[in-house]
């Protein structure tokens, strides 16, 4: 797996620049990698993030939209505005987790 | 005595229950299987019903006919499983007591899910496929079509057969051509996906077939409702798509009866180890086929290759023995790509569809990921295997598991998209 450095933390990434080991994620680290995709953390980016973070913790899987929307609460309408286009993948790259994997 | 019981008479729980009855002791074990009608549906028709390639009496069968002498079937809709008293109440007031229970009730398609999706316009201009009823409804408005906008849209993943509002799309395009309709009529493919399909190799040989049947693909589209008055598609990002005749993929869910139960995820979807089957919750209840959250494709080859390793680890589990097989997630699915031609996909939960042979390596006769007229045909003589051989239990000869044997593997990495 390749590493790469952002904004002086050095982490490991797969080919699609998601983190491969999501306990090197951290809160700062989430903001810089936010701001590669251009999206300026707010407190309800935040809300979404630290649900992803927790269920992952629980399921051992990143969180389908919308186990987001039943689960945590969080309309997908907001996801959309919040995290523009798509909303699961970029939500996964700035949480660190790998990417929902809800479609087979 | 002990008794096992089977919610869902479809395509898991038939196998299941006529496998065990051959396996299990009759003065040992009783054997009930549940569901609320005795229409046993070979679902893999419904693609054909539109073209008026398939008939309603190919497609249905009674479920009792297809289970073996020694299985009780009880017609009742299930009202709740108290796991925890191993008991299954049935609307109406009675009650199932099980030693062990196999849910296999499947996924259904809910368009009372998506704001706009029924309504006036429900089986008028706006069709879905996944029941006999809306393919039908289908056939007959696709007679009076003759130019504008068809689009084929899915809702939300995972679906059951996620390949088949492709096979759809294929048919639809192909049926066009041949009633020399095909340049008044715009065909559009709208998924929640980034592409034809979800597994990388797949979805570029698929996305392939779309482009050169030029078919337009609008991606990442997550519907929020549906327009019936100006008949648009709406996203959740405030894009629309517009359409003349829509066949759409409503959002599948597991059975209410799961959620009452307090058995489901957010879908209704039972959560299993994905190699035993075994409920994560109760190790009395198994859950096959369409009705769990295993990460693979919900189709029927998936069910039957389970239901191949089940059936050990059942007698396994039952002797209070550890249960020796695995299941590896194999789906091998056929892709119907119009004029008599199909694409055959094999993989499992490791390793997505890749180019070769099929059942044989190098040898075939089937081919994977190519088009041809013998996957075509394979897939026709499917629904004798299934009623003949696969339904009653007896052995088919293709291995359970998949196998790397004769296929190519991609050289390097993909890397189709850099953006998160």
């Amino acid at each position: 797996m390749p590493t790469t450095t952002i904004d002086g933390h050095e982490i490991h990434v797969n080919e699609e620049g998601f983190l491969t080991d999501p306990t090197e994620w951290s809160e700062p680290l989430a903001k810089s990698l936010a701001a590669q995709i251009g999206i300026e953390l707010t407190d309800e980016h935040w809300q979404a993030i630290r649900f992803l973070r927790e269920d992952f913790a629980k399921e051992g899987e990143t969180p389908t939209l919308r186990r987001i929307s039943v689960v945590g609460g969080i309309p997908t309408k907001t996801l959309f505005q919040l995290f523009p286009q798509k909303p699961a993948k970029k939500l996964a790259y700035v949480a660190g987790l790998p990417k929902p994997h809800g479609c087979v | 005595m002990r008794t096992l019981l089977v919610l869902g008479g479809g395509t898991a729980g038939t196998m299941a229950a006529n496998r065990l009855r051959h396996r299990l002791d009759a003065h040992e074990w009783r054997i009930v299987v549940v569901d609320q009608d005795d229409e046993h549906h070979y679902q893999p028709a419904y693609i054909f019903v539109p073209f008026g390639e398939a008939t309603r009496d190919q497609v249905i069968r009674s479920r009792h006919r297809f289970l073996a002498d020694g299985i009780e079937l009880v017609l009742a809709e299930i009202d709740r499983v108290d796991a925890e008293a191993k008991q299954v109440a049935l609307v109406g007031g009675r009650e199932l007591a099980y030693d062990y229970l196999v849910i296999a009730t499947g996924t259904t398609p809910r368009p009372d899910q998506t704001p706009g999706m029924l309504g006036p316009e429900w089986h008028r201009s706006i069709f879905d496929f996944y029941t006999l009823e809306g393919a039908e409804a289908l056939a007959d408005a696709l007679t009076r079509f003759d130019h504008g906008r068809l689009v084929v849209h899915i809702t939300e993943m995972p679906i059951k057969c996620p390949v088949a509002p492709l096979e759809v799309t294929f048919l639809a395009e192909a049926w066009l051509r041949k009633r020399g309709l095909r340049d008044r009529v715009e065909v559009v493919f709208v998924t929640p996906l980034d592409g034809a399909f979800t597994k990388p190799v797949a979805s570029e040989r698929l996305g392939a077939m779309l482009d050169e049947r030029k078919i337009h693909v609008e991606p990442d589209f997550m519907v929020e409702r549906i327009d019936q008055d100006r008949h648009m598609l709406v996203s959740f990002d405030e894009r629309e798509v517009p359409y003349d005749l829509l066949i759409t993929v409503p959002l599948n869910m597991g059975a209410d009866y799961v959620a009452r139960s307090g058995l489901g995820n957010e879908l209704n979807y039972v959560p299993v180890d994905k190699h035993t089957l075994l409920s994560t919750a109760y190790d009395t209840i198994f859950v096959l086929g369409d009705a769990s959250d295993i990460p693979t494709s919900k189709a029927g080859s998936v069910a039957h290759f389970a239901v191949d390793v089940f059936v050990d680890n059942f007698l396994e589990h039952v002797e209070g023995k550890p249960m020796t097989g695995s299941f590896d997630g194999h789906a091998n699915c056929f892709v119907e790509s119009g004029d008599d031609k199909a694409v055959l996909i094999d993989f499992n939960y490791d390793t997505e569809p890749l180019p070769g042979k099929y059942p044989l390596p190098y040898v075939g006769p089937m081919s994977l990921l190519k088009e041809t007229r013998t996957n075509h045909l394979g897939k026709l003589a499917f629904r004798h295997i299934y009623w003949n051989v696969l339904m009653p239990g007896r052995p088919v000869p293709l291995p359970s598991h998949m196998s790397m044997m004769g296929k190519q593997e991609p050289s390097a990495p993909d890397q189709p998209e850099k953006e998160a």
